[in-house]
């Protein structure tokens, strides 16, 4: 039986293969603490793998069977607006049903709240198949994941409020984007006052673009400073539906991503709690959130880079023309050679930073029950950065390749593609918000280039560069992609004009981003050069072109 | 009310994924070949009897399966699905039994493991038998009322539906109403508790395993599955199942449920294969036409003539 997790061994490879999952495993289980007092807690690291394995074989399971199949009706069908709430196409609350019924809710959280307490890197490829099956499904099950912001800064009364009905199903959103205040949330105008008679906050104003905005559990970002018109004046509160005085005023009609409603949402002096201190609403909790978000885009994008794939090899293997499959055709195969390459280069990408969020994010954790030991503290400064700096290359560059994969594979299926009747041209459609929406491509550009500037990409480029390898003819071509990317750094540096170090910017991030990659896939086909040998060939010729790219593209620049 | 569940289940091959290995020269089944699986109709059954402990609070459901060692392993899964546990039922003397064989070593089992049992679910078929006899024998054999192609239960009640009658049977107090699929319809039928229900693949599919659930049970373990000499001592986590009962999955052999070895295995079951044949399809003669009006008439004509079309 189809299983969108057992049938990709990449995943499993992901997931097992790294030196820092027992690391993550006993952090995450606090050296395994609650196999006394839960009966579903692990014994030791290899019993957790084992758990991990069978979860996410679970996912698999109901995706292959439920969602995935669901997914041309919900597509199709799309939300309903009824009387200001949203009712969901009819098969997404199938989905829901089985993801609820498997008790796939709250997997990151602890168990004393009724979580499962898995790592990440595991919530992250669950996120993975999911969207692999159904992209915009996997939007509504993943703002679970809004659940983390909620536990890391919430009191311990909201958390053992909210967290339980999470953990039962219940669905979030993120109340952030206004009509005027997109990309640039600092100009959020949504309006907080604290009601003195009623002692408790009231929301007032209108949100818009809200993901799956008629949640059980709103995160609603509003302006609690009045007179204030940055983001210092900003704070973060929970709305919870069954207070009521939030309506749905409409329901965009989108793209693609058609089973994940987006709405425009009216508050009318909508009761909420204040959730953490006031002020720090964007500054410091949003952060947090897209973070968090972004990784998640990033796991939708690999998803659906799979999906693309997964479409054109069984059209390219089942169509023929000239008397042949048109897979066999040289032409074919390198369309899909490289929707493959930029898949598993993604992909070693998009786990790499799972893996640093978790340490960081257990570090951080354990920090609220005790103080950490000086290596502890340093270990979490170490990968919080590197988390920081890895987010947005895994968000961007993943995005714009699920673009590029979503357009190859309707190239593969020629005419037919253009057609409405393959998955193809949804895969095209659900990807091509995933370069905007959690921030674009630009800002995530924004928020990276500082890590070229400050050396810490070129540093983390050698750390992942080995002394040799048994790939060493791409080994070398690395280490010349490096080089220019090196250069380019350090010529537009040498510019000392923000303007220029701005418009070069896009291109540095992917010089870096290229490399990283390339250095990532090289270390799994170290491994298993079976899974990933023919992809490391196939990505470093693509990273090494792209690389020249726009290594002449900046000297180009740099001399007019 | 609560009830007391048994569920009827079956590991077999996965007749549905054949590929070219897939029978033995003999034309048998080439077990080996094929993923052991949930027979499907089985998942049903266990669907409808989960619905029940949804719905009754304190209802157990406890699964029963005969085979060998490996065959425990549709206990676990119906286990990460909401099952309560299971018992294997297995032993070299059940070996080589046919439907009658069989339905006498579960009935045996049931009347030994769960003698008040209120209701018996299972299938109506599985996949590798087809022979869709195993439940209503089971029924016979424990002398219960059966209702075959069941697609829903609809009701419990204490009181039989109004022009209703127990049929003369004691039973429960219980009364059960369920949807069944017949011949171009479905059929609403009741019967007092305790009865046999077979399902059918048209009922509602079964839930997922729920996660939780499967950290939780995941090692599960029939004594017979345990590698040759070895007690659940000698295993890893060995502590685990100590402290765990629940870890330990019932096992019955013959003698567990006293049953009398002239009715089960082999010698217990009347029916013998004789022979197995391929069936080739091969066009003995044909015709060729053209799509001449006269053809087209010719033929038409002829098939009439045959009663293929009317």
């Amino acid at each position: 039986m189809a299983n969108y997790y057992k049938d990709i061994s990449e995943i499993k490879f992901e997931l097992e293969q790294s030196p820092l999952m027992p690391r993550i495993v006993e952090l995450k289980e606090r050296s395994f603490e609650d196999k006394d007092q839960y009966d579903e807690a692990p014994q030791d690291y290899a019993d957790a793998m084992d758990t991990y394995d069978k979860v996410l074989d679970v996912v698999g399971d109901i995706v292959a069977n439920v969602v995935a199949p669901n997914a041309e009706d919900v597509d199709a069908e799309g939300p309903h607006h009824e009387n200001g709430r949203v009712r969901y196409a009819s098969k997404t609350y199938e989905n829901l049903a089985a993801m609820n019924q498997a008790g796939l809710n709250g997997m990151t959280m602890p168990r004393r709240y009724g979580g499962l307490n898995l790592p990440v890197t595991v919530y992250t490829a669950a996120n993975e198949i999911v969207s692999a099956g159904d992209a915009g499904f996997e939007n509504i099950w993943s703002l679970q994941d809004c659940i983390e912001t909620l536990y890391c800064f919430g009191s311990e009364e909201q958390r053992q409020k909210y967290i339980p009905r999470v953990c039962k199903g219940e669905t979030m959103s993120m109340d952030l984007t206004e009509p005027d205040a997109g990309s640039d949330l600092q100009s959020v105008m949504l309006k907080a006052t604290y009601d003195e008679e009623n002692q408790c906050w009231r929301l007032n104003g209108s949100k818009r673009f809200i993901t799956n905005g008629d949640s059980d559990i709103h995160l609603v970002l509003a302006r609690s400073e009045a007179g204030t018109r940055d983001g210092r004046g900003l704070s973060m509160f929970i709305y919870d539906k069954r207070d009521g005085g939030v309506d749905v005023r409409r329901i965009e009609n989108k793209l693609g991503i058609h089973g994940s409603p987006t709405c425009e949402l009216v508050y009318k002096n909508a009761k909420c709690e204040l959730c953490g201190d006031r002020k720090l609403g964007l500054i410091k909790y949003v952060m947090s959130l897209m973070n968090g978000a972004r990784l998640g885009i990033a796991a939708q994008s690999v998803g659906l880079s799979q999906a693309a794939y997964n479409e054109a090899v069984a059209y390219a293997k089942d169509r023929r023309q000239f008397g042949k499959a048109i897979i066999e055709f040289p032409a074919v195969q390198e369309l899909i050679s490289n929707i493959k390459a930029r898949l598993d280069a993604g992909r070693a990408l998009l786990y790499q930073t799972a893996r640093y969020v978790d340490i960081y994010k257990a570090l951080e954790d354990i920090s609220r029950d005790r103080k950490l030991e000086p290596e502890e503290r340093a270990e979490l400064k170490k990968y919080s950065r590197l988390a920081d700096a890895f987010t947005p290359l895994a968000k961007g560059m993943n995005s714009e390749y699920a673009n590029q994969n979503g357009y190859d594979c309707i190239q593969v299926h020629g005419g037919s593609g253009f057609m409405l009747e393959y998955a193809c041209q949804r895969i095209y459609r659900d990807a091509r918000i995933t370069s905007i929406y959690e921030g674009t491509t630009q800002l995530q550009v924004v928020a990276a280039i500082r890590y070229v500037t400050n050396g810490f990409y070129a540093e983390v480029i050698e750390s992942l560069t080995p002394e040799s390898s048994t790939f060493k003819g791409e080994l070398e071509r690395v280490l010349a992609m490096t080089s220019k990317f090196n250069a380019c750094t350090a010529a537009v540096k040498e510019t000392g004009n923000q303007d220029t170090l701005d418009l070069c910017a896009r291109h540095l991030y992917e010089m870096a981003a290229d490399v990283i990659m390339c250095l990532l896939l090289m270390q799994n086909a170290a491994k298993s050069p079976e899974l990933f040998g023919e992809s490391l060939r196939n990505y470093v010729r693509l990273a090494e072109a792209e690389v020249e790219k726009h290594n002449s593209w900046i000297k180009n620049t740099l001399g007019e | 009310m609560s009830l007391k569940i048994i569920v009827l289940a079956k590991q077999v091959p996965d007749t549905r994924n054949v590929g070219p290995d897939a029978m033995t020269p003999e034309g048998t089944v080439n077990r080996s070949a094929l993923p052991a699986i949930f027979n499907p109709e089985d998942l049903n059954a266990l669907e409808q009897a989960l619905r029940l402990k949804d719905l009754f609070p304190g209802t157990t459901v406890h699964v029963l399966t005969m085979g060998p060692g490996r065959a425990a392993e549709v206990i676990r899964e119906a286990m990460y699905r909401g099952a309560d546990g299971g018992y294997l039922l297995t032993d070299r003397a059940f070996a080589g039994a046919d439907t009658l064989a069989t339905s006498y070593a579960l009935a045996t089992a049931i009347k030994h493991v769960c003698p008040d049992a209120d209701l018996i679910i299972g299938g109506r078929q599985a996949i590798d038998g087809d022979t869709a006899q195993v439940g209503p024998q089971v029924a016979e054999k424990l002398g219960l009322n059966q209702i075959t192609y069941v697609e829903e239960i609809k009701s419990l009640s204490n009181s039989p539906l109004k022009g209703g009658n127990s049929g003369g049977l004691e039973g429960s107090g219980l009364f059960i109403t369920v949807k069944r699929h017949i011949d171009g319809g479905v059929e609403t039928v009741e019967s007092p508790l305790p009865c046999v229900l077979t399902v059918n693949g048209s009922a509602a599919p079964c839930r997922p395993r729920n996660v939780k659930r499967v950290m939780k049970f995941k090692r599960c373990l029939a004594p017979m599955e345990l590698p040759q000499g070895q007690g659940f001592g000698d295993l890893p986590y060995a502590a685990e199942y100590e402290k765990k009962p629940y870890l330990k999955l019932g096992q019955l052999s013959c003698a567990d449920v006293d049953a009398d070895l002239q009715q089960c295995g082999l010698a217990g079951s009347p029916t013998k294969v004789k022979n197995v044949e391929n069936i080739v399809f091969k066009a003995k003669e044909s015709k060729v036409l053209t799509g001449s009006d006269e053809d087209v008439n010719g033929l038409i004509k002829e098939l009439l003539n045959e009663r293929l079309i009317g």
